[in-house]
């Protein structure tokens, strides 16, 4: 049953994934990009890591999705539908991708990975809040100077200049 | 119960499809979009990494989030510098910003 | 030892290499528009390091168990494999006598700086940006020059006191990155000469041709760490681990068995041959002196460069973990070579800094030498004293720059007012025009721009400026090991003694001779600036009584005492007569840390051949310059027929030389030869891809089998031929984007440059799969 639904919700994810890459469209390859990363917040559920999904659904879709159309939609005059879509690299790169997704699955089929016979903790949120002040607090805190300097930089990147 | 490889493939896949994006796509909203699929399946094999290797701990949740939020920032910066480029140069097309070229 | 036990001050260790960051971080983010507050600063925050970092250094020394237990203070940072890297620091023997030395040149340097910079001048305003600033004035980019020296002091700091190579590794990269910023600090720097090295291209030289070898140094750290799986100094030298990388061979294609120590030894070497600009990298020093001159004097005389010294001194168990291996003589080599090559380049250079820079390349190649040979002891205290006497004759060769840029401006305005008033118009606009390009038009056009670091264009500067001379002798008779008074006679000698007493005859006579044309370029430099009568009207007018001079000049003058006085801690207990009143703390110090570390570092016997070497090519290569370029010291009297140039003066050596002294002067042609083999080399191969594809493989066979694709097609159903031309055209394109990927390798754009990344990344995975474990 489980594998059942990861195949369909696979199937589901990877054709949207193709559509935002191939797309004319645009803002169509967004919503598209929205219906991917639904997809994989429904891995995440699978995968127990509820938490995680719930973030992806807030910070990608909420967050990242919209700001991807805000941009869309800010130069739209010159995102001509009738433009190629592609440079003329493309060829090539659906080649090289290819063959990139060929090695990786060869590579990680081939691999035994150990296995864990550990269990779940019990209040996972409860222990990644915990563990974010404790043994995370560094990279943490690092992460959260990073998102202060990555928003100034955007504002004064993308300030008017008078 | 699914098998942690079936993870790994599809986190390829997904992988290999942002990568064509990245590479092919004329516009650059669509690249970011591409760089985004990457990111994804990054995490995909994070957390799959994470549920079959080391459930014990919250190692796999704790670099997952910090992926989330270093793509929240270059999201951020990316479309800021598009909106720069679009306002100084009238165009998105990745092609045609080749001021690297030597 | 126990937690008790250890001196608070030790705990203070992390705010050596902090304080500077701190400044650095302030002055980017806050003071930069205020150049005082910006300076101050800086130099306030150096000199709290440099006061703990003596206080650490001196606690340090009194104790006598810092070499078997080194302090640490280290916090797990990243988890790599199954071990976490540590974010360290340590304090022993080696990073107490570096910190000795650092933040002190650091802090004096500053000093220097704040004079160099003109702080507290009024802007001039037809300065630009990324341009020197007119005598007398501010430079416009003061600030971020005291952030980057700032960021360069936390570099250098943290790289002594790492305990790991992942630490170390970083901080070096910090210093590769300032250094590069440094030189390319007047990054609008044009010249007149197209052949001249701007500022702008000599940053990228330097931070491409180090790139090298700090790319082998990291494929070399990284297999050290899937050796042992640790990079902390304390497990690389246990002996047990040592045995095991001396022992276990790896295949290599072509060359056999090697011992993994040998291939690691070798591959961390090669990061150091690109950071001390040993040949075949050293390339990039000279043209590092487009630099401002503190930047010369601290990153590219007395700290950087030495780095490169400092990790092999710090891996040195690594190095000789196989005894007498071939990394070792391949250390040896290098540097021996390295030393008398650049010094024979050295006495034909008439740049006053490219002098100094060769002579540093050389006194570098001596420090490798000795390591190669297994002269520890002596390599680091070399490496101190050249430190101190170096950047004492880099800062007093930018005070003598900056005397004759201030003689040639007064020589300027004094012209003007001699003038008839058609040339005082001009004369005045030139001058207060500002600039860069305060061009000789008072000389006849066809003669050069005047150029205040050429020697030839100096003579008699020191009656003029004797503050600068006086120090700047010291410094001179230092580097040329004048015997028993100066700090270089007794690291030097100790060089010389090690290589005779253990029979390495070659390394011997290699260093003697590359002594001896140390002593003779030095007099030769001393005599054409600062003795006789003046050659130009620039060397007439210049003198050091502007304010800045006296930033400039304290420092100098601590320097001297340091480039006399610090030899005076490392002489020998053996030597005649001084020897009954030395303590030799200094091999004392270094000893007892060798023992820690199992090196054989015994102190030497008197032997009277070395001595009597250092003294004779020491002073004859002091008289023989003397000697050669006295009669050039006396030329100056010509100084107001217009038609004349110092420029047009044959060296004395050019005659007797010939041919020799023209490639000497020329640098044995080394950055022409790289430009034809590299970089030509790889224009030739883009283009020859572009035949190999357009014209005549790819192309015809593609076309051949289109056309015999078609052929069949047409004999096909509508169905048929469809498919058929969907591949001949899937051909068709890939080839069409392999033709326009390689036929624009240089397209500027990053999806070009990221699908070679791809396709390097699938083909690696697919080796690493068809690969038999």
């Amino acid at each position: 049953m489980e594998q059942l639904f990861f195949i369909l919700l696979a199937l589901l994810t990877l054709s949207a994934a193709l559509m935002v890459v191939t797309t004319r469209n645009l803002l169509h390859a967004a919503f598209w990009l929205i219906l991917v990363f639904f997809g994989i917040a429904g891995f995440f559920i699978l995968l127990h890591a509820e938490f995680l999904a719930v973030v992806q659904v807030l910070i990608y879709i909420g967050a990242i999705s919209t700001l991807i159309i805000f941009a869309i939609m800010l130069t739209r005059r010159i995102m001509d539908p009738q433009q190629p879509r592609f440079n003329s690299q493309w060829g090539l790169v659906g080649g090289l991708a290819a063959l990139l997704f060929v090695v990786l699955a060869a590579v990680t089929t081939r691999v035994a990975w150990p296995t864990t016979s550990a269990t779940l903790p019990a209040e996972p949120i409860k222990q990644l809040g915990a563990d974010f002040v404790g043994v995370y607090a560094v990279p943490f805190e690092v992460a959260s100077v990073l998102l202060v300097v990555a928003m100034i930089g955007a504002i004064i990147i993308a300030r008017e200049r008078g | 119960m699914v098998p942690l490889t079936w993870y790994l493939v599809l986190a390829a896949a997904l992988f290999a499809i942002g990568m064509f994006g990245v590479l092919a796509r004329k516009n650059a909203v669509a690249v970011l979009m591409g760089v985004e699929l990457m990111l994804n399946a990054v995490n995909i094999n994070l957390l799959a990494f994470w549920r079959y290797t080391a459930l014990g701990e919250l190692v796999g949740h704790a670099f997952a989030v910090f992926v989330i939020t270093v793509a929240a920032a270059e999201a951020a910066v990316g479309v800021a510098l598009f909106i720069a480029v679009y306002r100084q140069r009238d165009t998105v097309n990745v092609e045609e910003l080749d001021a690297m070229k030597g | 030892m126990h937690e008790s036990s250890i001196p608070f001050i030790y705990n203070l260790t992390i705010l050596v290499p902090v304080l500077p960051f701190l400044a650095f971080a302030l002055i980017v983010l806050w003071a930069n528009r205020n150049k005082k507050l910006s300076a101050g600063l800086a130099i306030g925050s150096i000199a709290l390091s440099w006061l703990i970092g003596w206080a650490i250094a001196f606690t340090a020394f009194g104790a006598h168990e810092i070499a078997e237990h080194p302090f640490r203070m280290a916090r797990a940072w990243l988890p790599a494999s199954r071990a976490w890297q540590a974010f360290g620091f340590m304090v022993d023997p080696l990073s107490a006598l570096m910190l000795l030395m650092v933040p002190f040149v650091c802090f004096l340097i500053f000093v220097y700086s704040y004079g160099y910079m003109g702080i507290g001048k009024p802007i001039s305003a037809h300065d630009q940006r990324g341009w020197p600033a007119t005598p007398g004035h501010v430079d416009p980019l003061a600030s971020r020059f005291f952030a980057y020296i700032a960021l360069f002091a936390t570099g250098m700091i943290g790289l002594v006191l790492a305990d790991n190579l992942i630490m170390l590794l970083i901080f070096w990269e910090i210093m590769g990155l300032c250094s590069y910023l440094l030189i390319g600090f007047w990054f609008a720097r044009t010249y007149d000469d197209p052949k001249k090295i701007t500022p702008k291209e000599a940053g990228l030289k330097a931070f491409l041709t180090t790139r090298i070898g700090d790319t082998l140094m990291l494929a070399g750290i990284l297999l050290l760490f899937a050796q042992i799986g640790s990079l902390s100094f304390n497990d690389i030298f246990r002996p047990e681990t040592l045995e095991h990388l001396a022992t276990a061979t790896t295949h290599l294609p072509l060359v056999g068995p090697v011992p993994w120590a040998t291939l690691i030894a070798i591959l961390i070497f090669c990061g150091a041959i690109g950071k001390s600009a040993q040949f075949p990298l050293h390339v990039w020093l000279p043209d590092a002196m487009e630099g401002p001159t503190p930047v010369s004097a601290l990153i590219h005389a007395a700290t950087m460069v030495s780095a490169g010294v400092y990790l092999i001194i710090r891996t040195f168990p690594l190095m000789a973990a196989v005894e007498h291996g071939p990394a070792l003589q391949f250390i040896a080599f290098i540097g021996a070579f390295t030393a008398l090559f650049s010094a024979t380049i050295a006495v034909a250079q008439n740049d006053i800094k490219k002098v100094l820079a060769y002579s540093t390349v050389s006194q570098l190649g001596f420090m490798f030498a000795a390591l190669g040979i297994g002269a520890y002891i002596a390599a680091t205290f070399h490496l101190l004293t050249h430190s101190f006497f170096k950047a004492l004759l880099f800062l007093g060769s930018g005070s003598v720059i900056h005397g004759m840029e201030h003689g040639h401006h007064e020589g300027e305005q004094e012209t003007s007012r001699r003038g008839d008033k058609e040339t005082r118009k001009q004369g005045d606009k030139e001058v207060s025009g500002g600039g860069h390009h305060l061009s000789t038009h008072h000389l006849s056009t066809d003669l050069p721009a005047f150029d205040p670091q050429d020697m030839r264009n100096m003579g008699g500067l020191f009656r003029r400026m004797p503050r600068t001379a006086w120090t700047f002798i010291i410094g001179g008779m230092a580097l040329a090991g004048f015997p028993i008074v100066t700090a270089g006679f007794w690291s030097k000698d100790e060089i010389l003694a090690d290589a005779w007493v253990h029979g390495h005859t070659v390394i011997f006579v290699t260093l003697a001779v590359a002594a001896l044309l140390t002593a003779f370029y030095t007099a030769r430099q001393i005599v054409m600036t600062f003795f006789g009568a003046p050659r130009t009207p620039a060397a007439e007018h210049a003198s050091e009584h502007d304010s800045i001079f006296t930033w400039m000049t304290i420092p100098l003058m601590a320097l001297s005492v340091f480039a006399i006085g610090f030899g005076w801690v490392g002489i020998p207990t053996t030597f005649p007569v001084l020897g009954q009143w030395s303590s030799n703390p200094f091999h004392h110090l270094m000893g007892s840390l060798a023992e820690a570390l199992h090196i054989e570092a015994a102190e030497l016997p008197f032997a009277a051949t070395p001595l009597l070497t250092s003294v004779v090519v020491a002073l004859g290569g002091l008289l023989l310059g003397w000697l050669t370029y006295r009669r050039v010291a006396q030329i100056g009297q010509r100084i107001g027929d217009p038609t004349w140039s110092p420029l047009q003066m044959p060296d004395p050596l050019a005659r007797p030389l010939g041919r020799v002294y023209t490639v000497l002067q020329n640098k044995y042609y080394f950055d022409e030869f790289y430009g034809r083999v590299f970089i030509k080399g790889v224009q030739r191969l883009a283009n020859w891809l572009f035949h190999f594809d357009d014209a005549w493989v790819i192309d015809p066979i593609v076309d051949g089998v289109g056309r015999l694709w078609r052929r069949l097609s047409e004999w096909g159903h509508v169905f048929d031929e469809r498919i058929v031309d969907g591949i001949v055209n899937g051909i068709g394109a890939v080839t069409a984007a392999v033709g326009s990927a390689l036929r624009f390798i240089q397209t500027g754009r990053a999806q070009n440059y990221l699908l070679v990344g791809l396709a390097a990344a699938s083909v690696l995975l697919g080796v690493f799969l068809v690969l038999p474990k």
